[in-house]
């Protein structure tokens, strides 16, 4: 993308461009989408989960993003059409939010987490390796479309610092080896496991869940991860508990629900 | 004298699939809606009221009072919606809970609901957590089918709609009105108070928020009722809550106890900062709050202890930093992020954080001249306070607290970059291959975008 040309503003409104090449507006000319009946008919659904429809403008963008691997101009179309609003209104929302990509995302979506805790504790270190390993930037996709890598602010995973994400899925205590790992093991197709959570598949299934159509993965993974349970271990082993809490019952071993 | 710890919210996270809906029935789940709805709404609003719980998402609120405050004779809806975008530095105690059980929420969503009088309740919970919302979305399904949710309640004539909303990445979403735009389908923008939430919020109709641990709280609490919740805390912070150990710390992780405990007793629990080294600084609740140091270690960590000790209980996310970490970076780091959060409503925090980001670089690289530090300052007092969120005043909060507490490494920048100071591969928890080559620019700041080249295929 190249910057627009300032001198090129001339005296008349409609030759303006926007200065902020990476804030500003769609890309019309680019009209490649694999929305079809199917699409509207759940964007119609979405917008019938809630009181008001255009609530779902929001899961609406995280659908388009599963089919069109973006949020196209035809997408921002789509969502006006379904909503009665306008494609700038759209637009807005499509913009402001960094979940949203505009550009093709990689079939994995990669997150280095570098806000203040993560970045000291290795984060900075990470995410340049990761940068080195792909061969981009952060905001970047790899040519082959295989990975892109975005720098992450707190994932609410602090208690695993240094942490990364794949399509949204928490990879905890990361280390230069582990990260290695993980981008080869994505790479060359291997099966990989979240550590909190299940087996990673891609950004854009991952979308089609955010979006409210669950992909039957809620039971894989963990209860919780270690750092989790650590006060809850202690307490236990020490025999500290709640006041007249009545003592735990194995979760096999049914109880008539009644105290 | 209760215990250290008093696993409540957190005591079946240790359970073969506690997220599983006959599980947590298995433990006593749901015997408090039963109850709840047996009893007029009122009489669940006044439990609650009397229990003292106050919000722990933050600002600490008292709970009920925050539900009184719905006006009865109003004719429209009410909804309630639950803050489950859990973003600020440093917090992590949501997310594990709504993973491991996340019928706890569902369970106080339904109770709560029912004691307000919606019949329309929002979960939004941050995009970038996929499993989360997995388990989440779940939970919700198996309450319906349980007959937990939807119409005729267990029979009691109440009907509750409970919609699952995931978020797409922004922090600002965490300020209660700008998490009410983001759910009307806008821009997430905080909204200027009054009208307040509970007259005019969603849908400019009376709307209750509440954090997560929050509304958690609410099934153990019309279960055990609430004397019990009152035996535990201290006298105007009452009740059990869950603190989350970060950082350079032997064995990081949550820990629920009663409101009170000091970081003395949960660092000990923790095993002490790590080996070799010794306590810097640390957060009482996120990057917003105020930082504290060594010195404040027996405070008690409840709303009182921390607000006598110039800073805020926040959502009890202790990070603790040690002596390798240079405060310089650590705070243009936390600045950043709000530059980046920034939402850009409001003049003073759009450029504002912008502003402080530059200096703050100066700081670290050892370039920042003379009477800078008394200019960081200066910027502070033309933002703190002057916005229609409190976004800005914790961008600012973490810059005067950070220069209270070590104005003389400040001071250091005028001339020695912090990596020297502060070799930043002392502080990491592994070995680097190689240094960062520079401080990581971001690709997405539209300003960035004008003054220099953008990389071909840049997302967003």
């Amino acid at each position: 993308m190249s910057h627009p040309d300032n001198s090129a503003h001339g005296p008349m409104g409609h030759e303006f461009e926007s200065f902020f090449p990476e804030s500003g507006g769609v890309d019309y000319s680019d009209t490649e989408t694999s929305i079809d009946e199917t699409t509207y008919d759940e964007m119609r659904q979405l917008a019938a989960r809630y009181p008001n429809g255009r609530s779902a403008l929001l899961p609406m963008l995280h659908l388009l993003q599963s089919v069109d691997g973006r949020i196209s101009p035809k997408g921002i179309e789509a969502c006006a059409e379904v909503l009665g609003i306008t494609t700038a209104q759209v637009a807005g929302v499509a913009t402001f939010y960094t979940m949203y990509k505009r550009r093709p995302a990689g079939r994995h979506h990669v997150g280095v987490c570098t806000t203040a805790l993560c970045a000291v504790m290795g984060g900075d270190y990470l995410l340049q390796q990761v940068e080195e390993k792909l061969g981009i930037h952060e905001g970047e996709t790899t040519p082959d479309g295989e990975f892109s890598l975005e720098r992450l602010e707190c994932n609410a995973a602090c208690d695993f610092a240094p942490v990364m994400m794949v399509n949204w899925e928490f990879m905890d205590n990361m280390t230069p080896e582990k990260a290695d790992q993980l981008l080869d093991d994505l790479a060359s197709g291997q099966e990989v496991h979240a550590t909190r959570g299940a087996t990673i598949t891609s950004w854009r299934e991952a979308e089609r869940v955010l979006a409210g159509f669950p992909d039957g993965r809620a039971d894989e993974g963990p209860t919780a991860g270690e750092a989790s349970l650590l006060g809850l271990e202690i307490a236990r082993s020490r025999g500290w508990k709640a006041p007249d809490i009545p003592p735990p019952v194995t979760a096999d071993e049914p109880q008539d629900g009644a105290k | 004298m209760t215990d250290v710890l008093t696993p409540v919210l957190s005591a079946n996270w240790g359970d073969e699939r506690a997220w599983k809906i006959a599980n947590y029935e298995r433990r006593g789940g749901y015997r408090a809606l039963r109850k709840a709805l047996a009893q007029p709404a009122a009489d669940v609003l006044g439990t609650v009221k009397d229990s003292g719980l106050r919000g722990r998402g933050g600002a600490g609120f008292p709970t009920g009072m925050k539900w009184s405050f719905v006006p009865k004779d109003n004719p429209n809806p009410k909804y309630l919606v639950v803050n489950a975008d859990e973003s600020e530095p440093g917090t992590c105690k949501d997310m594990p809970l709504l993973m491991a059980s996340p019928h706890t929420l569902v369970e106080g969503v339904i109770i709560s609901s029912y004691a307000i009088g919606c019949r329309y309740a929002f979960i939004y919970v941050r995009g970038e957590v996929l499993h989360v919302i997995r388990r989440l979305q779940q939970a919700v399904r198996e309450a319906y089918s349980a007959g937990y949710i939807g119409k005729n309640i267990l029979g009691s004539g109440y009907d509750l709609e409970v919609v699952v909303h995931a978020g797409a990445g922004a922090y600002i979403c965490g300020e209660e009105t700008a998490l009410l735009d983001s759910l009307e389908g806008r821009r997430g923008q905080p909204r200027l108070r009054p009208p307040f939430p509970a007259v005019a919020g969603l849908y400019a109709c009376p709307t209750v928020i509440n954090n997560v641990e929050s509304i958690s709280s609410v099934p153990a609490i019309i279960d055990h009722g609430a004397a019990w919740f009152q035996s535990m805390g201290t006298e105007k912070s009452k009740g059990f809550t869950i603190y989350s150990l970060s950082g350079h710390v032997v064995r990081p992780g949550q820990f629920e106890a009663p409101l009170g405990v000091t970081l003395r007793e949960l660092l000990e629990l923790a095993g002490g900062v790590r080996n070799g080294h010794r306590l810097k600084f640390w957060t009482p609740g996120g990057s917003s709050t105020p930082i504290l140091t060594g010195d404040d270690l027996d405070l008690p960590l409840d709303y009182e202890g921390m607000a006598g000790a110039g800073t805020m209980l926040g959502t009890k996310a202790l990070q603790i930093f040690d002596e390798t970490v240079s405060v310089v970076r650590t705070t243009l780091r936390w600045v950043e992020f709000y530059k980046h959060e920034s939402c850009g409503k409001c003049t003073p925090c759009r450029e504002g954080s912008w502003w402080l980001v530059q200096l703050l670089k100066k700081f670290e690289a050892g370039e920042a001249v003379e009477g800078d530090v008394d200019k960081l300052l200066d910027i502070c007092t033309s933002i703190g306070g002057r916005s229609f969120c409190a976004l800005a005043d914790g961008a600012v909060a973490c810059v005067t607290s950070a220069v209270k507490h070590f104005r003389e490494e400040f001071e250091q920048g005028y001339g020695t970059p912090a990596w020297e100071l502060f070799p930043y591969e002392k502080s990491a928890l592994f070995t680097p291959r190689t240094p960062p080559a520079e401080y990581p620019e971001r690709d997405s700041n539209p300003g960035d975008g004008a003054a220099e080249p953008v990389h071909e295929g840049g997302l967003a």
